[in-house]
C-alpha cells in the first residue's frame, strides 16, 4: 500500500493514543475529578483544569454527528475523491473527526457507527468508521 | 441608542484588489494607508497606533511600522482570523477610552490569490487529530456545519444560494466587485460541489487585496475631513479552534458577540439599517442571521428566501457584494467596516441604502471559529 496520507507528528501527550491504534484499541482520557470523559488527549481537563486525568478504552461505538463529502481535495488527499469525511459522537460523550466509510446512499447523520482501525502504514493506524 | 461618544471611524480605503501581481502584502498596506488617512483627513504624524494581522511576517506590527516608518505608542495583532479586525476596531476604541493614543491604523494586506498559501502535510498539536482525515480544512468545516443545519431544520440548497444570488446582485452595483455578471438561484445548484452540500458558487472568491480603516478619538474626530461614523458597540467571543470542537454546529459564537454589541449601542435589531456580514460561504451567512438574533434558529432559510437580502429587498446585506463577489483575500473582516463607513456617509452611489444610519457589522473567523460583532452609527 503507497502511503499517501502523512504521518501526524506525535508528541509525548498523544503518543498513547496513536501507540492504542496500533494495538487495535481507541483511547479517550477520563478525568478522575470532574468524571468527564476527554477528547483529544490533555495533560489537563478543559472542563475542570484537574490534571487527575487517566487514559480509557472507549468502545468504539457511536453515531454521526455530522459529514461531508469531500469533492475537491488536495496535496496527498487529491486523488482520493469523493471520501467522505465526517464527526462522530462517541457512546463515551466525546466528538472525533473520522473518515466513514461506506456507501454515500446509506450515510445519513444520527446513524450509528462503529470504529475501523485503518492500517495507513506498518505503524500508523487511523481510526475510520463504518456504518453498523 | 446610547449618546455617549467615544471613538469613530473617521477613514476607509482598499488597495488595488483581485489579482494584484505586481505588488506585495506591504505594498498594498502602504497604499490603502495612505489612501485611508487622505480619506480622513489626516497624516503619518497622527498614527499613534497600529493593528494588523497577518501570517507573512514573523512579527506582522514590525515589519510594517518599520516599512512604513512608524513608531507607535501602542501595537495590536490580535489574530483571530478573518473577524480580527472588527476585533481591532473594539480594542482601539478601549485604547482609546483608556487614553492610551488618539488615531490607530488598522491594515490588512494579501496576495492570497497570486501566492496561495502551500498546504502543509504538517500535523502538528491539536491538527493531528483532524488534518489525516484530509478534510479541505476551511471549506469542509463549513460544509459540515451546513449538512448538520440542513439535517436538523430542513433548510435547503436552494434557500443557501438565495443569499449567493442576493450577493451577487449587489456586485452588479459596485465597479469594484470581482463577479459583477448575474447569476440565478440554478447557476449555485448546477455549480460543482466543492464539499457537499456546499457548491462552488456557496464558496466566497480568492482574490488579492488590502484595506484599512482609521479609528480616532472624539477630540481627533473635530478636525476630521468626513463625517465621522461612530462605534456605539462591539463585542467579541470564540467557541473552538478546530470544527469537530465546535459545541453546536448550528450556533456561533454571533450570540454573544451580537448580544454583547447590542447592548453595549443600546440598539435594537429591528433599528439596523444595513448589515455587514461575513460571507465566506452562503452557511456562514445563515448561521450569523440566525445567531445575532435577526430570526429564530432554524429559520435562517426562510429568512433569506424570496432575495430579502437583495438590494430589491427588505434587509439590505453585504451591498458591496461580499466576500461571494467583490472580494477575499483571506481574512475579510477589513473589508465589511470599509462598505459600512461608506454606506453611513451616503458614498454609495448606486447600491446606496437609503438613509441609513445604523450599521451592523459582523466578523466570523477559522471555521465559525471567532466572532466579533460592531455596530456603528452616524450623528
Ligand atoms: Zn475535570
Amino acid at each position: 500500500m503507497v502511503q499517501k496520507i502523512p504521518k501526524p507528528i506525535y508528541d509525548e501527550e498523544s503518543r498513547p493514543f496513536w501507540d492504542g491504534l496500533n494495538n487495535g484499541e481507541l483511547l479517550i482520557q477520563h478525568c478522575n475529578s470532574c468524571r468527564e470523559n476527554i477528547f483529544y488527549p490533555r495533560s489537563i481537563c478543559p472542563h475542570c483544569f484537574s490534571e487527575e486525568i487517566q487514559w480509557s478504552k472507549a468502545s468504539g461505538n457511536g453515531r454521526i454527528y455530522s459529514y461531508t463529502v469531500v469533492h475537491q481535495a488536495f496535496g496527498p488527499y487529491k486523488e482520493e475523491v469523493p471520501f467522505i469525511v465526517g464527526i462522530i459522537d462517541l457512546d463515551e460523550g466525546v466528538r472525533m473527526m473520522t473518515r466513514i466509510i461506506g456507501e454515500r446512499d446509506q450515510i445519513a447523520i444520527d446513524k450509528q457507527v462503529s470504529v475501523v482501525y485503518q492500517q495507513i502504514d506498518n505503524d500508523f493506524v487511523l481510526p475510520y468508521f463504518r456504518l453498523v | 441608542m446610547k449618546s455617549e461618544r467615544i471613538a469613530a471611524i473617521v477613514g476607509v480605503a482598499e488597495s488595488d484588489l483581485g489579482k494584484t501581481p505586481n505588488k506585495n502584502v506591504l505594498q498594498l498596506q502602504a497604499q490603502a494607508a495612505k489612501a485611508a488617512l487622505d480619506d480622513a483627513g489626516l497624516t503619518k504624524d497622527d498614527v499613534d497606533a497600529l493593528f494588523t494581522a497577518g501570517n507573512w511576517a514573523w512579527a506582522p506590527n514590525l515589519m510594517l511600522a518599520e516599512y512604513l516608518g512608524l513608531n507607535t505608542k501602542y501595537m495590536d495583532s490580535t489574530n483571530i482570523g478573518g473577524s480580527s479586525f472588527e476585533a481591532h476596531v473594539g480594542h482601539a476604541m478601549a485604547g482609546i477610552q483608556a487614553g492610551l493614543f488618539n488615531v490607530a491604523l488598522i491594515t490588512y494586506g494579501s496576495t492570497n490569490r497570486t501566492n496561495p498559501m502551500k498546504p502543509t502535510s504538517q500535523a502538528p498539536l491539536t491538527a493531528q487529530y483532524e488534518q489525516p482525515y484530509g478534510l479541505p480544512g476551511t471549506v469542509g468545516s463549513y460544509a459540515l456545519a451546513a449538512m448538520r443545519h440542513m439535517h436538523q431544520y430542513g433548510t435547503t440548497s436552494e434557500q443557501l444560494a438565495e443569499i449567493a444570488v442576493a450577493t451577487r446582485k449587489w456586485a452588479t452595483l459596485n465597479e469594484r466587485a470581482y463577479k459583477r455578471e448575474p447569476i440565478e438561484i440554478s447557476d449555485v445548484l448546477n455549480s460543482r460541489y466543492i464539499a457537499e452540500p456546499l457548491h462552488l458558487l456557496d464558496c466566497c472568491l480568492v482574490t488579492d487585496g488590502g484595506g484599512a480603516v482609521i479609528v480616532a478619538s472624539k477630540e481627533v474626530v473635530s478636525r476630521t475631513k468626513k463625517r465621522p461614523v461612530w462605534i456605539l458597540g462591539h463585542g467579541e467571543a470564540n467557541s473552538h479552534n478546530t470544527i469537530t470542537n465546535m459545541p453546536d454546529l448550528t450556533v456561533t459564537s454571533a450570540r454573544e458577540s451580537g448580544q454583547r454589541a447590542f447592548e453595549m449601542a443600546g440598539v435594537a435589531r429591528a433599528e439596523i439599517d444595513v448589515a455587514e456580514i461575513y460571507d465566506s460561504f452562503t452557511i456562514t451567512v445563515l448561521l450569523t442571521l440566525e445567531a445575532l438574533g435577526f430570526c429564530e434558529p432554524g429559520e435562517g432559510g426562510a429568512f433569506v428566501s424570496g432575495q430579502r437580502t437583495a438590494p430589491e429587498g427588505s434587509f439590505p446585506m453585504n451591498t458591496n457584494g461580499g466576500g461571494l463577489s467583490y472580494c477575499h483575500p483571506g481574512m475579510y473582516g477589513i473589508f465589511l467596516l470599509i462598505e459600512a463607513v461608506r454606506q453611513l456617509r451616503g458614498e454609495c452611489e448606486m447600491r446606496q441604502v437609503n438613509d441609513a444610519e445604523l450599521a451592523l457589522v459582523h466578523g466570523t473567523g477559522g471555521v465559525l471559529s471567532s466572532t466579533s460583532t460592531v455596530i456603528l452609527g452616524r450623528d
